[in-house]
């Protein structure tokens, strides 16, 4: 190659390579070309269809909607459980630029102060699925909303969300039973369908909401629509309506309940009233209840802690947690053990002198009263609560016995079809103190088994079941709470129903019954002050439970102290005799003797059921007022 | 010498080209290369339309823009490429000047700027002006040298182009200074540029590679990253890039219709109406429309690769070749910007993307060429 050895500028060589190298350009730029038409074929033959799913995904934005919750209402038709409007303030945080700054903003306008703006910042921080909205504050006000209106352009990602939300018109009567919903925290968000709860923000947390939580849920629909890059939505695509939740008619009865809990009258205690031939819980009172509908809105920390030191534990749930002493009314369920398993005869008479020894024994086994009942039979052992009548049967019968009968009546197990944190109890045997206490079971436990104290452990629901089976004649229908879910009633015969309980001679229940309908109308009963003016035959047992110890090692002043170490007041009764229409289990905790202070309510309870007028349901609550004073246990 | 040059090369056209001189060429336009312009100022229109989110503020502003490139241009061409050499100097000088300006104003706290403003009066991007003065300026230093130039031509030429691009590298515009850079490179390419020295300059610049990434600025070195794995921040830098490839992927073949591209009208896609309008032509007219587009630039790219060549003088044929290489180079970076194959430069696809400034370069760009082209005919009187 000739190089710049001529200075003479060349121009004709000039022109040629000028035209060699623009040729040589346009090839080039022919094949950038190219290469870029190569790129768009690629972007958009080959790989179309990717970019169009992901078009898609950019533009189509699904959302759930959250089916609404189904109504509870009692067996009367009346409602327990509804859903009310309410606006809750949500944020998606793909959406929000800057969520601290939004976060300030939305507090400035809200106006809230720190302990609210705490709760929000940590709301704000929860887990979600991305561009789900998350829950910041629920139930705003008015004023609230239309600030958030007005201010809506700068908070993009911020949206306030109407809402239905549950509302419990009775709720102290009724917290025990139905529970509550709360909101979904991070352990069950990560166990539940998250397509079907998508957009609901509550679940049922215990009770009957917690228990009929998919039925009441109800099935979530979905829709389709189209958002900008800013997430606005456009239009809608597509809809799939979501299926309501199923509404509930409970067995209880409002008016039941009510009573019950008026009768307990600002007492700790509880009363279960089952409907012997159906099962039906009629009423399952536990006092004192709790606002539940604070829960609902998620309750303060302030509250909550005042509700979990509360000594009287208003969130605990006697009804079916409670753990009581059987005491004396073990003695029915006794005394059927003893006939069946043939220790003892209707007619058999047992001296009491007032005490009973064991053989060899030199402890004196004291009846309650000093100087005794002298001759006794089955029957009047029943209405006089005769305790060295049982302390002999107890004996011959051996708590082996005693306890594998006690089983077929549903103590120790958990019978009942639905109801949430049933516990089983503690019916005491042999095996049972070896496997635990790890020691050998003593003679003289058997005779304190026998008249109910000691190891025993039933929950007020367990022995109103006993009670309805007991009335039933042996027959089992396990104790429910929902009476019809949707359109399917709920009625038995209900799989895992434990079997009959049978006796060899059917005139045995009779003689047991006419016991117990000794105790509130015989001459001598334990319980005789309520049988006055009875329009009906009603069954009973009193008990006594005898408080050991305190659970708790809380300061109490000396009469408190007093008022908590006295004994628990049990009743059992089931009316009419001859064709039961409910059993009822009263326990009113420290109360002193059960036949002084809960029969009286089991009295109310069964003329309210079985009498609509309502002179007779006055005359019942005189006999409470007067609190007449009657020995027994 | 240089009046011998003219004179010479008059004599050598009008010996050439004794026909009349047709009212195009007394017009000093090419009617064939402004057709082609005008298709594509036009069919540009319609896609800005769409991009802008149906604004016809927008797009009439636009098209009152290109009214004034295309008088621009017209003036442009005018005047005769010697003429036009003449004032280079005069014009590369004042442009240094005012990117030093620039550059000053920056440094006392006023923030880094493109612009130069007489309030009220006067917005001005000198970066804009470098565009076409390098390249003018390099060819007006070379078409007097014997050519293909020597080494210490070529040292002046770096410096020539160097100081500018320097400038607007700093500004931070790292777009335009490689325009700049490529144009004036492609004068002494097409000057004739030895293809030893070619190969030693890119060994150059493959060495100079790690230089340019330390002395870029932060978002710069972002957008590489970014680029090179766009899914890494998906929300950030990234968004851009996958919002593009998708509109464009998602157009398929015949597009999804004008107007109807969801990924621009939904404003998935950002500055869908400037640097990212490809995406919204790929999107709503699929791969045919893109087609049709590539298919305009090309055609423009050799009708002026043509007009270039039959240039009577050096300064022209150099100064047109440039400005028509670079126009496609504003094509290739930027449909490779939005399909993904080039890092996220602020280079718009020009005539189509919105914005009055690149197309009143461009124009006079092509009012060069035209008058490169028409002023044959220089007969001494």
């Amino acid at each position: 190659m000739r190089k710049h050895r001529d200075p003479i500028k060349d121009t004709a060589r000039e022109v040629r390579v000028f035209r060699a190298r623009s040729i040589l350009a346009a090839l080039l730029v022919l094949l950038m070309a190219g290469g870029l038409g190569a790129r768009l074929f690629y972007l958009q033959v080959v790989e179309h269809d990717v970019f169009t799913t992901r078009s898609e995904k950019n533009r189509v934005r699904v959302e759930p909607l959250p089916p609404t919750r189904g109504l509870i209402y009692d067996r009367q038709g009346e409602l327990v459980a509804e859903n009310r409007p309410t606006y809750n303030l949500t944020i998606v945080r793909e959406r929000v630029d800057d969520i601290d700054a939004t976060l300030d903003r939305v507090v400035d306008i809200l106006g809230l102060d720190d302990t609210q703006v705490e709760t929000f910042r940590k709301r704000s921080r929860q887990r979600q699925r991305p561009y789900q909205p998350a829950l910041l504050m629920s139930d705003l006000n008015e004023r609230q909303i239309a600030r958030l209106a007005v201010n809506r352009y700068r908070l993009p990602g911020v949206e306030v969300e109407a809402q239905w939300m549950r509302h419990y018109p009775d709720p102290r009567i009724m917290s025990h039973v139905l529970g509550y919903v709360g909101r979904i925290n991070e352990q069950e968000l990560a166990s539940l369908d998250s397509g079907n709860y998508a957009g609901t923000h509550y679940i049922g947390k215990t009770g009957i909401e917690k228990e009929y939580e998919k039925a009441l849920h109800g099935q979530a629909g979905l829709r389709k629509v189209e958002t900008n890059a800013r997430g606005r939505v456009l239009r809608e695509l597509e809809r799939i309506s979501p299926k309501p939740g199923k509404d509930l008619t409970l067995t209880i009865d409002t008016r039941l309940q009510q009573m019950a809990y008026d009768l307990l009258d600002g007492r700790r205690g509880s009363i279960v009233a089952i409907q012997p031939q159906t099962g039906d819980i009629l009423a399952m009172v536990s006092a004192p209840g709790f606002d539940s509908n604070k829960f609902v809105t998620g309750i303060s920390y302030k509250d909550y802690q005042a509700l979990q030191q509360d000594l009287d534990l208003p969130l605990f749930n006697r009804a079916v947690r409670g753990h009581y002493p059987i005491g004396s009314t073990i003695k029915p369920f006794e005394a059927l053990a003893s006939l069946q398993n043939g220790v003892v005869t209707p007619d058999e008479v047992i001296y009491d002198p007032g005490y009973y020894k064991l053989p060899n024994g030199t402890r004196r086994y004291r009846n309650w009263l000093r100087w005794g009942h002298g001759r006794v039979d089955l029957e009047r052992a029943l209405a006089v609560s005769n305790n060295t009548y049982f302390y002999t049967v107890a004996h011959r019968l051996g708590i082996d016995a005693l306890s594998g009968f006690m089983h077929k009546f549903g103590f120790g197990e958990v019978t009942s079809l639905d109801v949430q944190g049933a516990s089983s109890g503690l019916v005491p045997s042999r095996e049972w103190k070896q496997k635990q206490l790890n020691q050998a079971w003593y003679p003289g436990e058997t005779l304190s088994a026998g008249i109910g104290q000691g190891y025993w452990k039933v929950t007020p629901l367990q022995l109103a079941t006993a009670e309805a089976t007991l009335a039933n004649r042996g027959r089992w229908v396990r104790p429910h709470l929902a009476k019809r879910v949707g359109e399917t009633s709920i009625e038995p015969p209900f799989k895992n129903t434990k079997s009959d309980v049978k006796l060899d001679k059917d005139v045995w229940w009779d003689d047991v019954f006419s016991g117990m309908q000794k105790v509130v109308s015989g001459s001598e009963g334990t319980a005789r002050h309520i049988g006055k003016g009875l329009k009906y035959e009603m069954a009973g047992k009193s008990g006594t439970a005898q408080v050991f110890s305190l659970g708790q090692n809380q300061k109490y002043d000396a009469d408190e102290l007093q008022e908590r170490l006295r004994d628990h007041a049990l009743f059992t009764a089931f009316a009419p005799v001859d064709d039961p229409q409910i059993a009822i289990a009263v326990i009113v905790e420290n109360a002193g003797g059960g036949s002084s202070h809960a029969a009286g309510l089991a009295r109310a309870l069964a003329d309210e059921w079985l009498l609509s007028d309502d002179e007779n349901t006055h005359q019942a609550e005189e006999l409470i007022e007067e609190g007449v004073e009657v020995e027994g246990t | 010498m240089k009046a011998l040059e003219w004179r010479r090369l008059s004599r050598a056209s009008a010996d050439g080209m004794g026909r009349k001189r047709s009212l195009w060429s007394r017009l000093h336009l090419d009617p064939w290369l402004l057709l082609l312009l005008l298709s594509l100022m036009g069919a540009g229109l319609v896609v800005l339309y769409s991009a802008s989110g149906m604004s016809l503020a927008v797009t009439l502003g636009q098209a009152s823009r290109f009214g004034v490139a295309l008088l621009a241009m017209f003036v442009i061409a005018q005047f005769s490429p010697s003429t036009l050499c003449r004032w280079t100097p005069i014009g590369y000088f004042i442009g240094v000047a005012m990117l030093v300006a620039v550059e000053v104003m920056g440094d006392m706290g006023m923030g880094a700027q493109r612009w130069l403003e007489i309030p009220g009066l006067l917005r001005f991007q000198p970066s804009e002006l470098m565009k076409l003065a390098v390249p003018m300026m390099v060819a007006a230093y070379l078409y007097k040298r014997p050519l293909p130039p020597n080494m210490r031509d070529l040292l002046i030429c770096v410096l020539i182009i160097g100081v500018p691009v320097m400038f607007i590298m700093r500004q931070p515009d790292l777009g335009t200074s490689l325009l700049v850079a490529c144009a004036a490179v492609f004068v002494i390419f097409l000057a004739g540029l030895s293809w030893r020295v070619i190969g030693l300059l890119a060994v150059l610049v493959a060495s100079a590679l790690p230089l340019l990434w330390f002395n870029m600025h932060e978002y710069q070195r972002q957008r590489v990253l970014t680029f090179l794995n766009p899914e890494s921040d998906p929300l950030g830098t990234g968004w851009n890039i996958i919002q593009s490839k998708t509109a464009v992927g998602s157009g398929g073949v015949f597009g999804k219709g004008w107007g109807l591209g969801t990924q621009s009208q939904l404003e998935f896609l950002p500055e869908r109406h400037t640097d990212f309008i490809g995406a919204v032509l790929g999107e709503e007219w699929g791969l045919i429309g893109m087609l049709v587009f590539l298919a305009l630039y090309v055609l423009i790219v050799g009708r002026g690769l043509f007009l270039a060549s039959t240039a009577q003088d050096t300064f022209g044929r150099l100064v047109g070749g440039s400005i028509v290489l670079t126009f496609f180079i504003y094509v290739f970076v930027n449909i490779g910007m939005v399909s993904g194959i080039l890092p996220v430069v602020g280079i718009p696809l020009p005539l189509v993307s919105f914005g009055g400034t690149s197309s009143v370069t461009l124009l006079v760009g092509f009012g060069i060429l035209m008058s490169v082209h028409t002023h044959r005919r220089l007969l001494p009187r």
